[in-house]
């Protein structure tokens, strides 16, 4: 099962919309389209949003991701935000205690303030 | 699937490649039998979750990454609770080193055991076999209002 992902440019930054199953098998797409992300986005960009509405599941090496996406956005002074989560990924943020540690939002409008 | 009527648990059994792309059909397999077997849609959602994390590990520390190898599946249903087995012939797991990790310590990797513990009630590594491990993850029926369902 492969999952789907889609970069638009955003005025504040990237957005990554992800649909599909997120794991063990998949997850290395995800950070592969994330480095991508990294390298060619512009060295100014305040913040890389990531839609996780369409997400059907995740599993802890999506988790991992998300973790590593984190750090890379901290080490270039950009904010990773996360926009609706779908009921599957809430589930493996409540049981990795992962809700407090992430910026989650409802939408990208609200996602997009305070920049 | 193998349905027992003589006693009181159905018993449906998967064998799967040791191959990340095979998580899928393991997920989809498991969903209807627990929705079936009276959980709700958030516990199966879960008891899903640690079981393909269950699966993960299999292929990554028994199986080192070997997609050539195989993973089976039975899932018991009865009264009082879901049974899952998955055996394995690869790398023996060693109960004593396998420990969920400090969730304070946000790094990636190193979830899986901690879901499979938060989720099950019973989880149980078997290296007694000739070879490889038999891993038993049990979670009980509860009631509405919290309580075990009886036998």
């Amino acid at each position: 099962m492969k999952v789907e992902i889609a970069v638009e440019k955003h005025a504040s930054g990237f957005l990554l919309k992800l649909k599909g199953d997120v794991d063990m098998n998949s997850s290395s797409d995800v950070r592969g389209a994330l480095g991508d992300t990294f390298r060619q986005g512009p060295k100014d960009a305040k913040a890389l949003f990531i839609d996780l509405s369409q997400v059907r599941y995740m599993d802890s090496s999506g988790i991992a991701t998300l973790v590593e996406a984190m750090q890379t956005c901290l080490k270039q002074g950009a904010r990773l935000r996360l926009i609706d989560l779908s009921p599957a990924v809430r589930d493996v943020f409540e049981l990795a205690r992962l809700a407090s540690i992430f910026e989650i939002f409802p939408s990208m409008d609200e996602a997009a303030k305070g920049l | 699937m193998t349905e027992d009527k003589g006693q009181t648990r159905e018993v449906v059994t998967l064998t799967v490649p040791s191959h990340p792309k095979f998580l899928y059909v393991v997920r989809s397999a498991l969903y209807p039998v627990v929705i079936d077997a009276g959980f709700s849609k958030k516990e199966t959602r879960k008891i899903i979750l640690a079981v393909d994390e269950a699966c993960s590990n299999i292929i990554k520390y028994a199986y080192e990454g070997d997609p050539l190898q195989t993973i089976k599946l039975s899932i018991a249903v009865e009264a009082a609770e879901v049974r899952i087995e998955l055996s394995d012939r690869g790398k023996r797991a060693d109960p004593s080193k396998i420990a969920p990790r400090d969730l304070s310590d946000i790094r990636p990797g190193g979830l899986g055991t901690h879901f499979m513990q938060a989720v099950f009630d019973t989880v149980r590594y078997d290296t007694s076999g000739a070879q490889g491990t038999v891993l038993t993850l049990v979670k009980k029926k509860r009631s509405p209002f919290g309580e075990e369902a009886k036998k």
